[in-house]
Formats: C-alpha cells, structure tokens, sequence
C-alpha cells in the first residue's frame, strides 16, 4: 500500500506493508537514520518521534497508522537553514550529549515538556523525560539543559 | 606587520562537543544507520542448552536454501578462537565440540531480507548430548587465573594478637549488564585482494583487528576495521565487538556481498558479557583505638564460560581490594573460576567496584564493632603521601584521600525525616581510589602509539586508535593538541578510527584515553611546534609511550607499581528506604572526585554523573536473575536501568590535584565513579533502617527480608 504524511513539514509517501514499523520506514525507505532503535518494545525511547505533536515509540507504531498525520524526527529540529534550535545548542552546551545514541529520541521528549509545561521544575522535566533512557549522563546535564530553555 | 593574535587556551574549558551537532542534529552515523547497497541481514543461531556436546545438526530439507548462506565452524578460513588473553573461546561450536553456555554460537546465517532469514532458522534443528552444568561457585572445578598480594606478615604468623579485635563479614555482588543505548552492531564487506572491511560500534579497533586476522587467516592489510559512531560501551564493547565482527566477516566472505550482523536488545542482553558477580570475604584485625592491625581477603568471581579477559578484570579487583587505606599486614586471595553461564567480561570498573564494596562496608563494620565513626575510622586508615598500597607501591604525588573526604563532608546538607510514615532516611559514606591506566606492565608491553601531521593547508591531524564512545576522547585530544601548538582549536581534527589509517594507541579502556594516549598527543604536538619554527608542513610526527623509570611492578610476585597513579573518590549517598515495601530511592549523591585537573569540566563531571547513576542501578534496581543458565532479564521490560525520575539529584565537586606525568596534570576518572556509589548506598541503608545487606542490588525483596530478619531478632526472647 501507499502512505502518505507529513514528514519534518514535507509531504513523503512510503509504499510498503501498512504493518511496517514507523521506525523502519523512516530509516530504511526515507533515509531517516536519526531516529534509533534501542530496543525495539517501547522501553528504552530511542526511536522516539512526534506524531501530531505526541511523543511516541515509533517502533511500536505501524506506518499505516500515520497516514495522513504530521510526523517530527529529529532531523526537522533545526531550522530551514539548519541552525540549531535553542535545545539543540543547549544539549550540546550544557553537555546533555555524550554517546549520543538516546539524544535524538530525548530532544523530542523534551520539546514537548516544554511546549507543555510553563517554567517546569526539575522534577517536572525528570518526569517528562521518564519514557527515555540514557546510560551515559546520569541525566544531570540534560534536565541542566532543559531547565536552561524555560526562560 | 601584525603579530598573530595569542591563541586562546582551550583546556581546562568546556568547548562545545566535537561531534555534537552531528549528534542533536540527526547526522552522526552509528553502525546501523550506515547503507550499505547489496547487503545481506545477518544473524546468530545459539545453543539451548548451557553443557554438552552438539550431536547433529539439520538443515529441514523441505526449505530451500539457496536462499540462505549458512555458516559452520567448517567454514572458518582460519583458527577457530575469537583471539584474546587465553583463545579459549571458539568462533563457533564445531559440530560434535563441546558446548559450554546456553548462547554459545553454533551457526551463522545470512538472507537478501529478514522474513528469510527468520523462516530459516526456524527449519534448523540442533541436537545435543547434555551434561550437568556448573553454576555455584564453590563447584567449579576450572580455574581461570589466581592472584595473591601479600604484604607484611600474613596473620597466622603475627604474633600478639590478644588485643585486637576481628571482624568478618562475606560480601556478595551481583551481574550488571552495561546496557549501552545501541546494541552489538557490524556491518563486513569483503573488498578486492582478499580484504574484509568491518565497520562497528566498538571501542577497540585493534582488538577486533587481531581477532579477525586469526580467525579469518587474514593479513594486517587484509583486515581493516573501522569504528563508527558508537552507542555507548562502558566496557561491554571492549572484547564483545571482536565475536560480532568475526560473525559478520565470515558470512560476508561466503556471500561474497557485504553483511549487516545487527543485535536486537533481546540478543544482546541474553548473549554479551556482564560484569563479574561474585563473593569477598573480609576479617579485619583493629586494635580497641582503631590501629589497623591486618587485612585478609578472599575474592571468588564468577567467570562465566570463557577466559574473556577475566584474568586482568581478577588482577584489578585484587589489588583494589585493601580499599584506599594504609595497612601494615594484608593478604588477598583471589580467584577467577569456570561456570556454565555466558562469559563475563569487561565493565567499567573491571573488578574495582567489586572488591571495593566489600572494603568500604568494612570499614563500617569494623567502626560499629568499635563504636566509632567510619568518618574518623577512615581518617585514621587512609593512604597518605608517602604511604604504601598492599602491593607496597609508594604513593609519591597526587594522593588527593583527604581532599576528597573533606570537600564532600563540607558539601553536605541537612535532611530532615520524611513525612511517610514507613519511609526512613538515612546517609552512607565511601572512599575510594582507582588505579588510572593498565595494570601493572600494561602500558610498557603495550607502546601504545599515536600520530601527529602537521598538514599543508596549516591544519593538524591526531592519529589514534583511541575512540569516542561518548567520554569526549575526540575533543581533549584537540584541545590537548591545540594548546600544545599554540593554534585555535579549528585548525585541529581527528582522523577516523580506521586501522588502514592510525597506528595502535591501545584499546579504549582503563581510564587511560586521556592520561596516557593524551599525554602523547600533547607531546607529539610540542614536537611538530618546535619543527615548525625551522621546518616546513607537511610533517609527522609519531610517539609511542615509554614507560619512565620511576616505574617499577613484578607480575610474579604482585609487587610494585601497579598503576602509575590513582584518582580518588568520596561519594556520599542520601537514601530513602520504603520499610513497607523495601524499596530503596537514592535522593542525593554528591562525589568529590580527585581528578588530577579537569581537562574539560563538563565532561569530567559527565563521566562522574554518568557513571554514578550506573553505580546506583548495580546497587539497586539491576537484578539478574538465572534460571538454566541463561538471564530471566533478558528484556529491557524486565532488566530495568533507572530512569530521569529515579535518578538521584548528583552533584559533582571537582578537585584538582595535579599528577606530573599527566596531559596538564590529569589523571583518568572514566571508571572511578562506578567504584564509591554501592558502598555508600548500603551503608545509608544501614543509617535508615539498622540493618546490614552485604550485598548487591538491594532489591525491595532483599531489603524487606533483612528488615524481617531484624524484627524477628527483636521479638525473639533472650
């Protein structure tokens, strides 16, 4: 079958087996390789996207069910001219990045927080980034780096 | 004409991340993000049983395999061990070999897709005669290596020991799984000539090298490997990567066409190497004012199936297992042994937190014995300038004990109780040292070497094997070059960690990428600086390290040096411990880290931070449970790793205390800050509730089944 969505604000259409993985059409048929897999059952949020503004494990979503909707990876973060979102300069900043591999998925994460949440705590934003793991930070310099966006 | 502007000094800054945008941006390549036109899916068909022999193996002659490249041991082009310390481990179980864990590799099988590959190895039947397996410790029979450390007298020959008092006490520490965020990956593509190019997620490029020259039969130029951006490794891409890309080579090379060989969390968690659990038994003899009188130690770990490189992982617990004190007799007893489990292998750490846990709740044993404070009892004990370690190293610089103590001490704050009812709080305290670099003669057999080109276009390129696996390695050597040239920070790169390319600077480990490997490329720098006042580009420059020769350390007696120079710990832990439930929620950790100097703070903070929180995990929530020889948790829904809300609050005070030999006077921190956190949690515990656990994790079950052993002795009648 065909899909058609919004990808990163473009049109994109994936021919496919609806039941394909989100995650492995963006990666496999759209050259979407940002957006990882770390587990492959919705525990770990590496492979999270935005799905009309949602955060979601799109290892755990069919391509089918996007039809029609506005999906956000993390390659739409920057601007037109890829300058970097205020998030995206401050995880490099504050150190909230090490190996990387959970960045992508958390920066989604936390842009939805603070969409949501006006002026959040920490612990506010602890809880908004529950769903995504990350080995290498203790987390400290990630909430450091999400905090520092709320002004 | 204008002088050239002063360059800006960049080290002791914290500098954007080299490859920081391409990691918030999406850019960065890790293994499986790489296309590759043509490729075939790889995968890995295992044993299910833990012990025998395979007795036959059929493919179901109603499935068509054409379709399918399968791999025996038959095939292997050259010798049949995945190469490291003992080449004990086979690359696969040839048919009629023995079996020796449940995930021990049997076949390899490659298809165009994966619904190939899946309906393939559904049609494979595997026979085995089965033997009794070895679990428990005290059954095993094979012995992996032996370490014995004595110093001073040993105590069945001290005399007068009738006023000092001995405490005794038998730790227990449990697997960990590193749990780096992206799993095992490689990508083999055999190229002309007999090459086969791997590119993985891996933190050493030379170990993989070697390994895939012995069992593929291959020359140096012939195996090239090639490390991409990696998920995180913390060890568990230390020796792991060399199985996988092996695998990945040899199904490439019979397909003729490249192969993805990617695990799945499931695969990953179930087959790769843990940490090493295992038992440590302690008796302290103290005199009534707390005069350490000796130390006697057993250290019994848990090999798993295979060598691995459990031999080092044993050295480097035994030698840490006096913990940071000063004491006049010691004698540690260590073993490594065989069980039937999947190997064990390297985690940061390496057996330091092991027999550091036992160490630090010692202290707090023997200050209760006493009824003293561990904080004076540590005072008194600790190792000081000019003090010997158990190993009879003289400590002559940068023994940063006191500072550490003292800056976390200071930093504490108050905590009132908790308005639950069943929750108690309490505070637990650790201090700890680790041994930066290799062990021993490590670095000297090693002469890890680096590279430095000066280029024409008045750029510079570091050569190394060393590889960013998130630490920040690609940053301080640029700001270790740059400052060392006198040039911005723009004019410096990395080349890629490419065996074709780089020479050998050692594998990715033991807190050593920057205090030994940097201080090379800091060298190499001042040697193209000085060149170029008379010499024009391009030039190289390669240096290669040399041990100096204030170092001394004999591997037969285990005496000696055993590490150039350690870096220092004090973690200090707040717990809430839930008595109705027995869960255990660590809400503050505050370490005081001696780290030499801070070459990048946030980074060093990072690496603490980081490494705590993996230190917090071990210490409670990640459980291991076996069953027939394999994991129950072999899934991320049940090994479970802390969370953002989990995590404690951690703060990180950075103390520097400068180290001669040291890029600037740093020392290596990557595994320090998995060594403090365990003992300081349990002894918290302790604070909160009374009750002793020796052991990790602290699960809920565990902590409730102390705290009812306790009530139990309470009711009891006298």
């Amino acid at each position: 079958m065909t899909v058609r969505f919004t990808l990163n604000g473009a049109p994109v259409s994936v021919e496919c087996v609806g039941s394909r993985r989100l995650l492995d059409a963006l990666r496999e048929d759209l050259g979407k390789t940002g957006t990882k897999e770390g587990c492959g059952e919705g525990e770990c949020g590496a492979c999270s996207v935005l799905i009309d503004g949602e955060v979601v494990d799109s290892c755990l979503v069919a391509v089918g069910q996007v039809e029609g909707r506005n999906v956000v990876t993390v390659e739409g973060l920057a601007g037109p001219n890829g300058e970097l979102s205020r998030l995206q300069q401050a995880f490099i900043e504050y150190g909230a990045a090490q190996c990387g591999i959970c960045t992508p998925g958390m920066l989604l994460a936390a842009q939805v927080l603070l969409r949501r949440t006006v002026r959040p705590g920490a612990d506010e934003v602890r809880e908004g980034l529950a769903g995504n793991l990350c080995r290498c930070t203790g987390y400290t310099k990630i909430i450091e780096a999400v905090l520092s966006c709320t002004t | 004409m204008c002088p050239p502007p002063a360059p800006v000094t960049t080290v002791g800054r914290s500098v954007p991340r080299r490859e920081g945008a391409d990691k918030v941006t999406g850019r960065a390549r890790y293994t499986d993000d790489i296309a590759v036109p043509g490729a075939w899916y790889g995968r890995t068909i295992r044993s299910t049983v833990p012990r025998g022999r395979i007795r036959s193996i059929t493919l179901d002659p109603t499935f068509d395999w054409q379709r399918v490249v399968v791999v025996t041991a038959d095939d292997i082009p050259g010798e049949n061990v995945v190469h490291l310390i003992r080449d004990d481990q086979p690359v696969l179980a040839p048919k009629g070999g023995e079996i020796k864990h449940r995930e021990e590799p049997i076949l390899l099988l490659a298809a165009a897709d994966r619904s190939t590959l899946e309906e393939a190895a559904r049609h494979i039947r595997i026979d085995y005669d089965t033997t009794e397996p070895i679990y428990a410790l005290e059954e095993a029979t094979q012995v992996f290596s032996t370490v014995e450390i004595t110093k001073g007298e040993v105590v069945e020959d001290l005399k007068d020991l009738k006023n000092v008092e001995v405490v005794a006490r038998t730790f227990q520490v449990g697997l960990q799984e590193q749990l780096y965020i992206e799993p095992q990956a490689a990508i083999a593509i055999p190229e002309a000539g007999g090459v086969i190019k791997v590119i993985g997620s891996l933190q050493c490029p030379y170990y993989v090298h070697r390994a895939l020259k012995r069992a593929l039969g291959l020359t140096d130029q012939q195996a090239v490997v090639i490390q991409a951006e990696t998920g995180g490794g913390f060890g568990g891409k230390e020796e792991y990567p060399s199985i996988v890309a092996i695998h990945a080579a040899l199904l490439a090379r019979k397909a003729g066409r490249p192969v993805r060989l990617i695990y799945d969390r499931h695969e990953d968690l179930a087959a790769t190497t843990k940490r090493h659990p295992g038992v440590i038994r302690h008796r302290t003899g103290v005199k009534k004012d707390g005069t350490l009188v000796f130390q006697d130690i057993e250290i019994v770990l848990d090999g798993g199936a295979y060598c691995t490189l459990t031999p080092v992982v044993l050295s480097r617990a035994a030698i840490h297992a006096a913990g940071a004190y000063s004491c006049p007799n010691v004698r540690i007893r260590a073993r490594a042994v065989a069980t039937n489990t999947p190997p064990n292998g390297a985690f940061r750490g390496f057996g330091a937190p092991q027999s550091l846990f036992a160490a630090e709740l010692m202290v707090e044993h023997v200050a209760e014995r006493l009824g003293t404070s561990s904080v004076d009892l540590r005072r008194k004990w600790i190792l000081r300038l000019g003090d010997t370690t158990a190993t009879g190293q003289k400590l002559t610089e940068s023994v940063g004990s006191e500072l550490v103590l003292d800056a976390a001490l200071k930093s504490c704050r108050t905590v009132g109780p908790s308005d639950r009812r069943t929750v108690k709080r309490g505070r637990g305290l650790s201090l700890v040292f680790h041994g930066s670099g290799f062990t021993g003669s490590g670095e000297k057999k090693l002469q890890g070497t680096i590279a430095l080109e000066a280029l024409a276009d008045g750029t510079f390129r570091i050569l190394t094997a060393s590889t960013e696996i998130g630490q920040g390695t690609k940053t301080i050597f640029c700001q270790l070059a740059a400052d060392a040239l006198g040039v911005g920070l723009d004019k410096v790169v990395v080349a890629p960690q490419d065996t074709s390319l780089v020479p050998d600077s050692g594998p990715t480990v033991a807190s050593r990428t920057a205090m030994i490997v940097g201080r090379l490329v800091q060298d190499a720098a001042s040697e193209i600086k000085e060149r170029l006042t008379r010499e024009q580009p391009p030039l190289r420059v390669e240096k290669s390290y040399i041990q100096p020769d204030s170092i001394h350390w004999d591997e037969a007696t285990y005496r000696g040096d055993a590490y150039p120079v350690y870096a220092w710990a004090c973690t200090i832990a707040d717990v809430d411990v839930d008595t109705a439930t027995g869960e255990v929620r660590v809400t503050d950790l505050v370490t005081a880290v001696d780290c030499g100097k801070a070459l990048h703070p946030v980074m060093a903070e990072g690496q603490i931070e980081g490494g705590s929180l993996q230190a917090v995990g071990w210490a409670t929530i990640e459980e291991i449970k076996m069953k027939d020889g394999g994991y129950q948790n072999d899934r991320l829904a049940t090994y479970l790793i802390p969370t953002a809300l989990d995590a404690p609050r951690i703060r990180t005070i950075l103390v520097e205390n400068p180290y001669s030999r040291g890029p600037l006077g740093a020392k290596g921190i990557g595994e320090l800050p998995m060594d403090g956190p365990a003992p300081a949690i349990v002894a918290a515990i302790h604070d909160a509730t009374g009750v002793w656990l020796d052991e990790v994790p602290a699960t809920p079950e565990k902590v409730l089944t102390a705290l009812n052993g306790a009530k139990r002795r309470e009711e009891a009648p006298a």
